[in-house]
């Protein structure tokens, strides 16, 4: 992480195929490059004037020469497109057995929850060849996630979840960086990203003495809020929420995520519940944005007792 | 190309010395003109002044950036810096340097028009331009703006202290200046070509300033909007991006992104346009597959307006939505293509002379190709996703504005010079000012690819040590780029005093605008042309024509 490079290291296998494809597209425009700059100055030293009075030979400009250097072009760009979009797809498409760590950003800092509750401030702790996905929430300005190493980033919005994920393939400590300008001291809202032996993550882990996971915590705060007094009552139950399809008074539907679970704990009355009339009060201004991720692990932890009884109103 | 009254009897009757520069010599004769010519040159020096207050800008963060942790001054400085860079190269030196300079001063005299087709709307634009680059030096100089020139909300609505409203105004301001560039284009193409000069006649430099011409009349409002619903919510509190009042903070880029996108088609199409007319000149040569460039600015120009989101693949939008933006954004790639490969087809055969215009011909087409080919790595989203927000995007898009635009900008300066001053500049200083500009260029901008692929994000005051050696490389690049930005300033202003005389058509070239005298007069042709042949018909250029080259 320290001395000179002139090329970054790999520490995710998806790190090696974003490097294929930007070596495909180097070779192709080299190939490109090299063939028009060698073509230019051939020209210039073959045709160059030699005489002030000399006229140029009279050529035409044949349309299938034209037809040729279009299509030729079209065809490679449309493997890079479809490549490109692959690897896209692939960079935010988790497995289903991520774990999931909450990052909070704010001016000019970077928070991480672990789901054990564990946190830290500008480094992330991972185990080796474990899939994580990053659910990340911005406090003010937009901000970005961003791990060179992996070939990862993703802007952090205020207001609703983004999210990214890897699946670190090598030890050691690499860059984060903030690759979104968010003010005056951007350049500072950087640390490292720990890659650890799963055996020492679990050590460090529990290293901060006695916490709460994340969902106990979303637990106590469930009910220190009053949740539990209407939800399973007299409004939907929570459990097995998460993920699955809901019906809005609206008519419209939709899959309830964690920006879905947030934006419903501030605006309850934008994406009511079809059935149930909408009554549940604001919470806007009460929770912090570590409450509401809590608050929002707890709900997600719930989805184990789903059932049929609990998909009905 | 075209029968003209014989120029001598002209001279006979007005004078010899008789032209648009020395109509009137008075203040008051330059800044109430409605000459076309007149205007271009009011804002040859206007872009020419924000030209040396952007690069100011960007010596005084280069030296900053030195050594890791920054060398010359406070974070909130340097902030201010670059932002003050970016805003005043974009608005006040890209976008108006070769439409308004080169193509007030050319299209009428391009078309056979006497001037613009409303003169004194383009007098009005420099007023308004001018009345946006006032707001804009004001706002960086009294306490400096630091939202980089993006604006991105909601930290440019809701959280920087800076003179963010002062800023906004300006380019609002300047906005209007460019629709009312781009309306006068548009209309004098459609309308004031002379008998004869069909559009598939016209020079492709015109069809490049028509296709920016649509763009900054489409586009530019649109910034506009989106700079006002800034100030509204900045001022109003009223939500339209912050989340925290109920607004959507992506909704900002893709407004000024619909507008930034195309915008450096705005710098880069002109651009072509000049580079054509100079690969033609210095082949002696029709220019090879004439319609194919000229469609392919209207490709550029309309295919250009879908591609925006491509600025914005990991800022949290659609993934099926940045998919078509990729595919779009591949598209647009093919006639950049077709118009490079063309150029370079139209030296097979043809009798070349590296002249300095053509040397920034030459050059425009290698860092154009370097920048385009860039491109292609940000269009294709798996590695966009990697290097968009850092210096690798930086690198890229310094290829297409500084070595695109810029070049080509210079090579028009130095292709026309002779004409708008009737004056010749020395071959030796400006071939070395071409020479050195392209290595001062490359030192700077090629390292920032590494930077950028090895993972420093831009706008950094400070960046890890691992960073130092290419950002001390791109550094001294930078100045020997900045003095080889000086030295034509200081031969081209030589050379109006002691340069020799020009004579109407020095290279020669084909076009209207060489039948005329150098400097033209202020009605550009004593008896309507008419044009009985097609562009770039070198080959019936006179011999005697030819002698001076």
């Amino acid at each position: 992480m320290k001395e000179f490079q002139i090329f970054p290291e790999q520490s995710s296998a998806h790190a090696a195929q974003v490097d294929a494809l930007f070596f495909f597209i180097l070779a192709v425009s080299a190939f490109f490059s090299i063939l028009i700059a060698g073509t230019l100055v051939y020209f210039s030293i073959k045709y160059r004037r030699k005489s002030p009075g000399e006229f140029a030979v009279i050529t035409d400009s044949p349309v299938w020469v034209e037809v040729v250097w279009t299509l030729i072009p079209l065809a490679l760009a449309m493997v890079m497109f479809a490549w490109g979009s692959r690897l896209y797809f692939s960079a935010y498409r988790p497995p289903s057995d991520a774990m999931d760590i909450q990052v909070i950003g704010k001016q000019w800092m970077w928070q991480m929850q672990h789901p054990q509750g564990r946190r830290e401030i500008n480094e992330l702790h991972v185990p080796l060849g474990r899939s994580i996905r990053l659910v990340m929430i911005s406090q003010d300005v937009i901000h970005d996630f961003y791990i060179p190493t992996f070939r990862i980033k993703q802007d952090v919005l205020p207001g609703r979840y983004t999210y990214e994920w890897f699946q670190s393939s090598r030890l050691g400590e690499f860059h984060l960086f903030c690759a979104q300008y968010c003010g005056t001291q951007h350049a500072m809202m950087t640390g490292r990203v720990i890659v650890m032996e799963p055996a020492q993550y679990d050590a460090w882990l529990s290293g901060s003495g006695s916490e709460e996971t994340m969902a106990q915590s979303g637990e106590r705060l469930y009910r220190q809020f009053g949740c539990n007094a209407c939800h399973g009552v007299k409004a939907p139950t929570l459990a097995g929420l998460f993920g699955s399809r809901v019906q809005f008074a609206s008519g419209d539907s939709g899959i309830a995520d964690e920006s879905y679970l947030r934006e419903h704990i501030l605006t309850p009355s934008v994406r009511t519940v079809a059935g149930y009339p909408s009554i549940m009060p604001t919470y806007k201004g009460q929770m912090t944005e570590d409450q509401l991720a809590q608050i929002v692990a707890y709900i997600k932890s719930l989805r184990s007792y789903k059932t049929d009884r609990e998909q009905k109103p | 190309m075209s029968t003209l009254a014989p120029a001598p009897e002209a001279e006979k009757r007005h004078g010899p010395n008789r032209n648009y520069l020395n109509a009137g010599y008075t203040v008051r004769s330059w800044l109430l003109s409605t000459d076309h010519k007149r205007v271009a040159i009011l804002y040859l020096v206007a872009v020419t002044l924000f030209f040396f207050v952007g690069g100011a800008a960007a010596v005084l963060f280069r030296i900053h950036l030195l050594t890791p942790g920054g060398l010359l001054v406070q974070p909130e400085t340097y902030n201010k810096l670059f932002t003050a860079h970016g805003l005043v190269m974009v608005f006040f030196f890209l976008i108006p340097s070769i439409p308004a300079v080169l193509g007030n001063f050319l299209v009428p005299l391009m078309i056979g028009a006497k001037d613009m087709a409303f003169p004194r709307l383009n007098l009005a634009s420099w007023y308004i331009f001018m009345a946006g680059g006032t707001l804009m030096i004001f706002a960086t100089v009294f306490g400096g703006v630091d939202t980089g020139w993006t604006f991105y909300t909601p930290y440019s609505s809701m959280f920087s202290n800076s003179n963010v409203m002062l800023a906004a105004l300006g380019v609002f301001v300047a906005g209007f200046s460019s629709i009312l560039t781009g309306l006068n284009f548009v209309v004098t193409i459609h309308k004031m070509r002379a008998p004869g000069l069909t559009w598939f006649r016209l020079p492709l430099f015109i069809w490049a300033i028509y296709a920016t011409g649509i763009i900054m009349l489409l586009g530019t409002p649109v910034l506009t909007m989106a700079l006002a619903l800034v100030g509204i919510e900045r001022i109003l509190r009223i939500g339209i991006f912050d989340p925290a009042l109920g607004g959507d903070p992506l909704l900002f880029q893709h407004l000024f992104w619909f507008y930034s996108h195309p915008a450096v088609y705005i710098m880069v199409l002109p651009s072509m346009g000049v580079v054509t007319e100079i690969v033609a000149c210095f082949c002696r040569k029709r220019i090879f597959g004439y319609g194919f460039i000229a469609v392919s600015s209207l490709a550029i120009a309309s295919v250009g307006f879908l591609v925006w989101g491509h600025h914005m693949f990991v800022s949290g939008q659609s993934m099926y939505g940045g998919m078509v933006f990729s595919f779009l954004s591949f598209l647009v790639a093919i006639p950049s293509a077709i118009k490079v490969f063309n150029w370079t087809a139209t030296l097979h055969r043809g009798s070349v002379s590296l002249r300095t215009p053509m040397l920034y011909a030459l050059g425009f087409i290698g860092l154009f190709t370097m920048g385009g080919c860039t491109g292609l790595m940000l269009a294709a989203m798996g590695v966009d996703i990697h290097v968009t927000g850092t210096y690798f995007v930086v690198a890229h898009f310094h290829y297409i504005m500084v070595g695109g635009a810029v070049m080509g900008y210079l090579g028009g300066i130095h292709f026309w010079w002779p004409k708008m001053t009737g004056r010749l500049y020395s071959e030796r200083w400006s071939v070395l000012s071409a020479i050195l500009i392209f290595i001062g260029f490359n030192l700077t901008f090629f390292p920032q690819f590494v930077l950028g692929y090895l993972g420093m994000p831009r706008r950094y005051y400070a960046y890890p040590e691992q960073f130092q050696v290419l950002n001390v490389l791109s550094s001294a690049g930078a100045s020997i780029l900045g003095g080889g930005y000086l030295l034509p300033f200081s031969y081209l202003l030589w050379s109006l005093k002691y340069g020799p005389r020009a004579g109407r058509n020095p290279w020669p070239a084909t076009g209207l605008e060489w039948k005329t005298q150098s400097p033209p007069e202020t009605e550009n042709f004593v008896v309507t042309p008419v044009v009985d042949e097609e562009a770039y018909a070198y080959h019936l250029l006179k011999e005697s024509e030819l002698g001076t080259a």
